[in-house]
C-alpha cells in the first residue's frame, strides 16, 4: 500500500493500531454474550409500555416467590410490524406479544424461530386478551364524529397509524374496511371505494399508534384519532378529561393481539422454562385483572375488577376472519406490496 | 459571543482601509446592521429559543423531578451505554483517523484518492442506510448470520452493533481535519528529523503529533459529540431494549412517546449540556490556537 513513498518512516504506529483494533474486537465481543443473571426479552408492540411493565413486575415477583430465581424481563417496544422485522433480523427475544396475528406469521414464515402453528400453541388461539378500535376526538366534538361514515367526511381530518408498519394501524384499516362491507350490501368495490375517502383524509402516517397519539395528542393535528381503545383511555389520563372526548362507534372490530413464544432463541439462550412460564402467567387472574386496569378486554372477565369492565363500553364486534378468510389472505390482499393499501395510495395521490 | 460576531466586520476594515465617502458608509452600516440583525434573529429562533425550552421544559416540575429522571435504572444504563459507545468509537476514530491521514498526507501511493473519498462516504450517506448496511450484513438473514447465529454472536440488537454504528457515523471526523492540517505541515520536518537519526516512530512522536495535537484535539471533540449524540443509524441497529440497548438519544425519544416530558428533556438537557460545553471548548480552541488546527495559516 505504501509503495513508493518519498520517506520511510517505521512501521510501528500500525502495529499499534492493528492491537488497539484487536484489543477493541475482543471488548466487543465479550460486550455481547455477557448475561450475569437471567432475562428474558419479550419484544411487543407499540403501546403496551405502560400495561408489560406492570405485568413484567407482577411476574417477576411471582417467579421470585415460587422459585427463588431472580427474572428480569426486559421490553422492547415499537410498531407491530417494525418490531417483527428485528425478530426476524435476530433480536434474542423470548417472547413476542404483538398487535396483529399476522407479524406472528411474518416471523414464522420468514425466519423459522417460530412454528406455524403458533396458534395453536397457547389458550384461547394466543390471545390473553382482546381489544378494539374507539375515535378519540377533540374535547366538545366539533366535527359531529359519532361513526366509521364520519371519517369519510371532506372536512374531517384523521390521524391514523401506517398500516404497512403498524398493527393498530391495520386494525383500523380493516375496521373501515369491514364497517362499510357490512353496511353496503356485503360489497367489496364499495368498501375499497370507502376506505380509499377515508385515507385521503389522512395527513400523516406515523409508524405506530403511540407515534399518532402524539401527533394528535401533543402536536394537536387532526380532528379524529381512530386508535386502540386502551390507548384511547390512556389519553385521557395523560392528558386530562377536559381536552378529549372518546366517541364509541356502533359497530367496531374484534382485534386480536397474540402472543407467542420464540421457540429458536429460548433453546439456544436455555430459557425455555422461564419465557413459557412468562407465557402462562398472562392467561393468570392476576395479569388478566391487570389488562382490564389497562383497559385491554381480558378473556377471563371474572378475574377483572368490576369497575375496570365497567370501562369497557359495549360494542358489536364483527371479526375480519369472517368477512375477509384466512390471516394469509387478508394481510396479502390488504397490507403486503400491491395489495389494497398501495392501490388507494396510488389512486389518492 | 453576539458581541464579537457584531463587532468583528464592523471595526475590521476601518482599521486597514481608506475611509470611503460618507454616504456610503452609512448605507453600509444600515445594511449590516440589517444583516447582522437577520442572522442574530435566525440563530435566536431556531437555536436559542429551542435550546432554552429544553431546559425549561425539564424543569417544569422542580429540580425534584429533573434528578429524579436520572435516579431511574433506565436512564442510567441509557447514559452507561453511551458513555461505553463513545469510548471506544472515539479511540478508534482517534487511531484509524491519524493513521489514515498521516498515510495520506505524508505518502504518495496508489488509490490513494479512493481512500480520500470513502474516508467522506459517512458524511453523504443517510444515517438510517449507514444502520441498514449493518442489519444487512449481520443481521440473521444478512450475510454473515448464519455464521454469527452458529457461533452464538450477537452483534446487532445489542452493544458491538450500536458501536459499529456509531463508528461508521463519526468516521470522517478526524480524518477529514487532520489530513488539510498534515498535507499544509508538509513532511520536511519528519525528513529533518529522520536525517538526524530519530527512528520512524521517534519521528511520529516528537515532530508529527505535537504539531497536530490541537487540531486532534478539536477533531475528537466534534466526534465525540456526534457519538454521544447520533440517533437515526442507533435506532435501527438498536433493538431498543429498555436498560440494555437504548442510549441517551433513543432514551429521550422513548420518555416522549411515553408521555413523560419532564424526564424526556432532563434527558435531553444532558446532550444539550454536551453539546454547549463542546461548543465551548471548540470556541476556546478555534480562538486560542486558530493557526494549529486549520490549514492554511503557515506556521513559523
Amino acid at each position: 500500500m505504501f509503495d513508493g513513498q518519498p520517506i520511510k518512516l517505521g512501521a510501528a504506529p500500525h502495529r499499534r493500531a492493528a492491537l488497539l483494533g484487536l484489543a477493541m474486537a475482543a471488548c466487543l465481543v465479550s460486550a455481547g454474550s455477557a448475561r450475569a443473571q437471567t432475562e428474558i426479552l419479550n419484544v411487543s408492540y407499540d403501546p403496551t409500555r405502560e400495561l408489560y411493565r406492570e405485568i413484567n413486575a407482577a411476574f417477576s415477583e411471582e417467579w421470585k416467590a415460587k422459585t427463588g430465581e431472580t427474572v428480569t424481563v426486559r421490553a422492547s417496544h415499537g410498531g407491530s410490524g417494525a418490531q417483527a422485522r428485528t425478530v426476524i433480523d435476530g433480536i434474542p427475544a423470548d417472547v413476542v406479544t404483538l398487535g396483529i396475528p399476522s407479524d406472528i406469521d411474518a416471523i414464522a414464515r420468514l425466519s423459522k424461530k417460530i412454528p406455524a402453528d403458533w396458534r395453536t400453541k397457547l389458550p384461547n388461539e394466543g390471545l390473553p386478551y382482546t381489544s378494539t378500535v374507539v375515535f378519540l376526538v377533540r374535547k366538545g366534538n366539533p366535527k359531529g364524529v359519532k361513526d366509521w361514515d364520519d371519517l369519510a367526511k371532506p372536512d374531517v381530518k384523521v390521524i391514523t397509524p401506517n398500516p404497512k408498519t403498524s398493527a393498530g394501524g391495520r386494525w383500523n384499516f380493516l375496521a373501515a374496511w369491514g364497517y362499510a362491507y357490512e353496511k353496503d350490501g356485503r360489497d367489496k368495490e364499495k368498501a375499497n371505494a370507502f376506505v380509499g375517502s377515508l385515507y385521503k383524509n389522512v395527513p400523516v402516517l406515523d409508524t405506530g399508534a403511540r407515534g399518532s397519539t402524539v401527533t394528535f395528542a401533543q402536536r394537536g393535528l387532526g380532528d379524529v384519532l381512530p386508535t386502540w381503545e386502551n390507548e384511547a383511555f390512556l389519553v385521557l389520563e395523560e392528558f386530562g378529561k377536559d381536552k378529549f372526548d372518546i366517541v364509541v362507534p356502533p359497530t367496531s372490530i374484534y382485534a386480536e393481539p397474540p402472543v407467542a413464544l420464540v421457540d429458536a432463541n429460548v433453546d439456544k439462550r436455555g430459557t425455555r422454562k422461564q419465557a413459557e412460564a412468562y407465557l402462562q402467567f398472562l392467561y393468570s387472574d392476576k395479569a388478566q385483572a391487570i389488562f382490564a386496569k389497562h383497559h385491554y378486554r381480558p378473556i377471563k372477565r371474572e378475574a377483572a375488577k368490576p369497575e375496570d369492565l365497567a370501562q369497557l363500553p359495549e360494542i358489536k364486534l364483527f371479526k375480519i376472519e369472517d368477512l375477509q378468510g384466512s390471516w394469509d389472505d387478508i394481510q396479502k390482499a390488504n397490507f403486503d406490496n400491491g395489495g389494497l393499501f398501495d392501490q388507494l395510495s396510488r389512486a389518492g395521490r | 459571543m453576539s458581541e464579537a460576531l457584531a463587532q468583528g466586520p464592523i471595526t475590521g476594515p476601518r482599521d486597514e482601509t481608506l475611509r470611503p465617502p460618507a454616504s456610503v458608509v452609512t448605507e453600509r452600516r444600515v445594511v449590516r446592521w440589517l444583516l447582522i440583525a437577520v442572522a442574530l434573529t435566525f440563530l435566536g429562533l431556531f437555536l436559542v429559543l429551542p435550546l432554552l425550552t429544553v431546559f425549561a421544559q425539564a424543569l417544569a416540575k422542580g429540580w425534584g423531578a429533573y434528578f429524579a429522571a436520572f435516579a431511574e435504572p433506565d436512564a442510567q444504563a441509557a447514559i452507561r451505554l453511551t458513555l461505553i459507545v463513545a469510548a471506544i468509537a472515539v479511540p478508534f476514530n482517534l487511531v484509524f483517523g491519524v493513521a489514515a491521514s498521516w498515510a495520506i498526507a505524508k505518502f504518495e501511493f496508489r488509490g490513494k484518492n479512493l481512500l480520500v473519498t470513502l474516508i467522506d462516504l459517512p458524511f453523504s450517506v443517510s444515517p438510517v442506510v449507514s444502520g441498514l448496511i449493518y442489519v444487512l450484513v449481520f443481521g440473521s438473514r444478512g450475510l454473515f448470520g448464519p455464521f454469527l447465529v452458529e457461533h452464538d454472536i450477537q452483534i446487532i440488537f445489542a452493544v458491538p452493533g450500536i458501536v459499529l454504528a456509531t463508528i461508521f457515523v463519526t468516521f470522517p471526523f478526524v480524518a477529514r481535519q487532520l489530513i488539510p492540517l498534515m498535507q499544509e505541515q508538509g513532511t520536511a520536518e519528519e525528513e529533518a528529523a529522520l536525517t538526524l537519526g530519530a527512528s520512524g516512530w521517534h519521528a511520529f512522536r516528537t515532530v508529527t503529533l505535537p504539531n497536530i495535537r490541537w487540531g486532534l484535539l478539536y477533531s475528537v471533540l466534534l466526534c465525540n459529540a456526534r457519538a454521544m449524540g447520533e440517533f437515526g443509524a442507533v435506532s435501527v441497529v438498536s433493538g431498543h431494549i429498555r436498560g440494555l440497548t437504548n442510549t441517551l438519544p433513543l432514551h429521550v425519544e422513548i420518555l416522549y412517546n411515553e408521555y413523560n416530558f419532564v424526564a424526556a428533556f432532563a434527558v435531553a438537557s444532558l446532550l444539550a449540556g454536551l453539546a454547549l460545553v463542546t461548543l465551548a471548548v471548540k470556541s476556546v480552541l478555534e480562538w486560542r490556537y486558530a493557526d494549529d488546527i486549520a490549514a492554511g495559516a503557515r506556521r513559523h
